[in-house]
């Protein structure tokens, strides 16, 4: 454990930095590589919605010693039509779901005695739900409403809270992991129910509180940057992400562990049903969440503020000092007065666009030594300790 | 950089202020009945019926929040009728994107879930008897009533100008001028022949006489509970009592019918072509009618307004088809020859009278005004039937979910066992990484799960908050955002002391950051939850208010309960110490103990 507290703090003071925005382009294309799997899925497989969606009727007969078969040959009985089409499955402890196409009020009844005659169930005991054919689009209709009205209000906020990058940037990791959850059930087939809708959308929220959490120390980092010279946007931000890291992994775990719970009781206890949909939705969500605010949100808000004029003068700047080898790193320099951390990495890769690194050099910035990233303009690196130590990866 | 202000609000009287809070909201939750939380269908067992109004396409596909009140009123009343207890009509949305959810617990039988979706019709049927609703009860009605001019509220319909402000209802053509007296006003006997609303109005309201107080025209202003035993069987043994004939058989069966009993005023579809024997919409008047004389697809119009003879009051103007109008200019000729109460026509709208004017004369040309001592509420009430009554939304039955009570039983267990899980989980990952300071978090999700029980329980009972499985699911899911909240608080005052703070300035510090970064987080998780909370339907909806619900909760104890905690421990030496277990040692930290004098550098840098 101190071991993770002593890492925590070398992440917070930059003694370990992690390059999270200069290699923005591995985890951009592993983001792509995923997206592309998750449109195949969706294209190709498409979802398995069910009966909320597609109409249809299902019977849940409660802990029964019939078999699959039993119950299958029963519906059938009951000659309602589409019966030969029925799906049975045993879900959870003993249970039997039925699914069949759309019946009326009547016909079900029909089943439900029918069931409840050779099942020897009691017929109040046995489940029953009818969904209209148009129902699912209904519900549908208003998830897609519910969604867009909410990414436009959380729009607003976050231009008026944080300002329109950084919203936009929000707003493409909560895309990123949306798609992605949305992709994963196309692959794996995992039934669309309304709990799954619940699921994704609460995953809207949830994505954005972790990228909201980054996003602060974001804004408390590059407070005042562009009067400086010691460090540009990217660099700033990418500390951020550093010193917020830790705080990331716990909210994440934290949230996790709850969602894992529904999920480990929905499974077990239930089979199936709103508890499993809605937390396997919300589990793989959320993870997608964790990752899009660390390796998506923060690089693509540190290339939309790159293109501003002024930070692009920063980064020259800043560039200009380092090769002017002015790097003498004053320890002192509390850019911002705040007292806080104000975003100073050190020897730092001098342009945010510098691509993948080559193997993280290392550099010697002792005491004085300016690590003046001259010529090879390239390496986003880890941040030297003291004792010019640095941690790779 | 804590602002003494902010260290001075002393924690001890937040804390305080929270402990009154909240042994408030646990007498409050206690005191009542019942003290557990209301659960939803889906926990407990019943049926929830989805109905979506379908638009008639002659209407021009759209579907008017007037005629959609109108349905649910009706569905309201046919729901109520069925006597089950804590059933309930709830609407969401509005127009064609509206949905209708009927909640009834326990087993429900096939007959029930077809009759709530049937089509509800308005006609038009001259009375042939009618009589107090409750068939055993001396209607107390009318002492004082008769005494004062003309306090009867019996509508009365003419034809629009109406002058008098005739207390009893009256039909009358549009150009008449006669000053109605009001025969029918007379109400102050017991038995058979009452006139209808006086009955609940002489004994409720003030009956001395301000002819503008209390009379309602319609004699439906309260719905009420209710149902129907006859002799005669109505269409699967629910009201309206229907017959072919006027014979023996439907006059026993209207002697018989008691309005007062569950059921009696549930409605339901009444054929034109038949006698029916029903109830007023309020109970308070039973009656016997004839066949249909006009129906409600008749009527083309129909408006409140302040009457516009003069006279003042309220007033519903009423026009009819040509074959509408030719057909009412007959009954009201025929009826305006009878005695009371004979000269009245039922309004009937799904089985149940809506009101009853007296008619004068026979109306002719279409249009007709029924006046009365209408409130305008009453008179826009009545316009509505008689507007919508006729057009009604075809409604089709979206979703149907029965759950029996073994599965609700089954899944509430779940959903307590993953909660509880999940709380333990989150209490072992906070305490062993967090040590002392994971105690606080655990205690503050102890307040926060306290007063989130508290609210189920209140909110249950005094708005009828049912908690769903999706809900309960939202609680759990909100154990984790809560949690974060401490997460965030926690980690900053770590980040604080790396800044090489002192133990209690980092608490303060490390607030004034944490505060802002977890509103504008869970701002956003509230922002989700009412959006949620607004745009969808059925379970989502329960999910989204829990969620918000939580959210809230959330934001008031991280203000209220962990901030002033932190506060407090952050001065006891167990803390300042620096112990181990305090979970906030700068040695666990990783701080570099010869690193921490200088507050405002980055502590990599000092040494």
């Amino acid at each position: 454990m101190s071991r993770l507290g002593t890492l925590a703090h070398n992440l917070y003071s930059g003694e370990v930095s992690y390059d999270f925005v200069g290699k923005r382009r591995r985890w951009y294309a592993i983001s792509g590589v995923i997206l592309l799997l998750a449109l195949i899925g969706l294209f190709g497989r498409g979802l398995n919605l069910g009966i909320e969606f597609k109409g249809g009727s299902q019977f849940t007969v409660p802990s029964t010693t019939a078999s699959v078969e039993q119950a299958r040959a029963s519906v059938e009985k009951s000659g309602v039509p589409g019966a030969d089409a029925a799906i049975v499955t045993q879900v959870g402890t003993g249970k039997i779901r039925i699914q069949t196409p759309p019946l009326t009020p009547d016909q079900s009844a029909q089943v439900t005695r029918q069931l409840s005659t050779d099942l020897g169930v009691a017929q109040g005991d046995i489940g029953v739900q009818l969904v209209g054919p148009s129902w699912g689009g209904e519900i549908t209709q208003r998830a897609v409403q519910g969604l867009i009205v909410f990414l436009v209000l959380v729009a607003v906020f976050l231009s008026a809270y944080f300002e329109w990058r950084l919203a936009i940037a929000a707003l493409v990791a909560l895309l990123h992991d949306l798609l992605i959850t949305i992709g994963i059930y196309a692959l794996t087939g995992f039934e669309v129910t309304p709990a799954t809708v619940i699921g994704v959308l609460t995953i809207l929220g949830f994505s954005l509180y972790d990228t909201v959490v980054v996003f602060d120390k974001v804004k408390e980092n590059t407070r005042g940057i562009t009067s400086g010279n010691r460090a540009t946007y990217s660099e700033a931000a990418n500390l951020a992400l550093n010193q917020t890291l830790v705080r990331s992994i716990n909210t994440s775990v934290v949230a996790l562990l709850p969602v894992a719970s529904i999920l480990i009781i929905g499974v077990g206890f239930l089979g199936a049903g709103t508890l499993k949909d809605l937390a396997l939705a919300l589990f793989i969500g959320t993870a997608a969440g964790t990752y899009s605010s660390i390796f998506i949100a923060t690089p693509v808000a540190c290339q939309l503020q790159e293109q501003r004029p002024e930070m692009k003068a920063l980064a020259a700047r800043v560039a200009a000092r380092r090769a002017g080898g002015e790097g003498k790193r004053s320890a002192r320099k509390a850019a911002g007065g705040t007292g806080t951390a104000t975003a100073v990495i050190d020897d730092v890769e001098t342009d945010a666009d510098a691509v993948d690194d080559s193997g993280g050099v290392t550099r010697e910035s002792l005491t004085g030594g300016a690590a003046v990233p001259t010529g090879p303009r390239t390496q986003p690196k880890k941040n030297t300790t003291r004792s010019s130590r640095t941690k790779k990866r | 950089m804590a602002a003494p202000t902010q260290r001075h609000t002393a924690p001890g009287r937040t804390l305080a202020i929270l402990a009154a809070f909240l042994v408030a909201l646990g007498v409050w939750t206690f005191w009542g009945d019942p003290h557990t939380p209301k659960l939803g269908l889906d926990l407990r067992g019943g049926t929830q019926v989805i109905l979506t109004p379908v638009a008639d396409p002659g209407a021009g596909g759209t579907v008017t929040d007037d005629q959609l009140k109108q349905t649910v009123e009706i569905i309201r009343q046919r729901v109520d009728g069925l006597g089950v207890a804590e059933s309930e009509v709830t609407t969401q949305g509005s127009g064609a994107n509206a949905s209708i959810i009927v909640s009834i617990p326990g087993t429900t039988n096939q007959q029930i879930l077809d009759s709530l979706a049937t089509t509800a019709k308005l006609d038009f049927r001259p009375v042939l008897a009618d009589a107090n609703g409750f068939a055993t009860v001396t209607p107390s009605a009318s002492p004082s009533v008769s005494g004062s001019p003309a306090p009867s509220a019996s509508p009365s319909v003419s034809a629009s100008t109406s002058v008098k402000p005739s207390a009893s209802a009256s039909v009358k053509p549009s150009d008449s001028a006669t000053p109605t007296a009001s025969p029918t006003a007379s109400a102050s006997g017991n038995g058979a022949r009452l006139p209808r609303s006086v009955l609940g109005k002489a004994t409720s309201a003030s009956p001395s006489a301000t002819p503008a107080v209390s009379p309602s025209a319609t004699p439906s202003a309260s719905p009420t509970a209710p149902a129907a035993t006859a002799p005669i069987t109505s269409v699967k043994g629910l009201p309206p009592i229907q017959s072919t004939a006027n014979d023996a058989a439907l006059q026993q069966a209207f002697a018989d019918l008691d309005c007062a009993k569950t059921g009696a005023t549930k409605g339901g579809p009444a054929d034109p072509a038949k006698y029916l024997v029903t109830c007023s919409k309020d109970g308070q008047v039973k009656y016997l009618l004839d066949k249909a004389a006009v129906q409600g697809t008749e009527v083309t119009g129909a408006t409140a307004g302040l009457s516009t003879s003069g006279v003042g009051g309220w007033e519903v103007n009423l026009t009819f088809s040509s074959t509408g109008a030719t057909q009412f200019a007959t009954v009201t000729g025929e009826l305006a020859q009878k005695q009371p109460p004979q000269n009245q026509f039922g309004i009937v709208l799904d089985g149940l009278v809506e009101s009853a004017p007296s008619v004068r004369q026979s109306i002719q040309g279409g249009n007709a005004v029924i006046t009365g001592q209408f409130s305008p509420e009453e008179a826009k009430a009545l316009a509505n039937v008689l507007k919508y009554g006729s057009l009604p939304v075809t409604l089709a039955v979206s979703s149907v979910e029965q759950v029996s009570p073994t599965l609700g039983q089954d899944q509430l267990t779940a959903g307590l066992l993953a909660g509880a899980l999940g709380l333990l989980l989150v209490i072992i990952y906070l305490v062993i990484y967090y040590r002392a300071l994971g105690l606080v978090a655990v205690a503050s999700l102890l307040v926060a799960a306290a007063i989130t029980y508290g609210l189920f329980v209140v909110l249950g009972r005094q708005l009828g908050f049912a908690l769903s499985l999706a809900g309960v699911a939202g609680a759990i899911v909100a154990i984790g955002i809560t949690a974060d909240s401490f997460v965030v608080y926690f980690e900053r005052i770590r980040d604080e002391i790396r800044e090489g703070r002192s133990l209690r300035a980092a608490g303060d510090a490390g607030w004034i950051r944490a505060r802002r970064t977890i509103l504008a987080a869970d701002f956003v998780s509230f922002l989700a939850a009412v959006v949620l909370y607004f745009l969808s339907v059925g379970s989502v909806r329960g999910f989204a208010f829990t969620l918000g619900l939580t959210t809230l909760v959330d934001v008031a104890v991280a203000f209220a309960f962990t901030r002033p905690l932190v506060s407090l421990l952050m001065r006891t030496s167990f803390f300042n110490s620096g112990s181990h277990w305090s979970g906030l040692s700068p040695d666990r930290l990783g701080v570099k103990r010869e690193v921490v004098p200088s507050s405002s550098t980055r502590l990599a840098k000092e040494s």
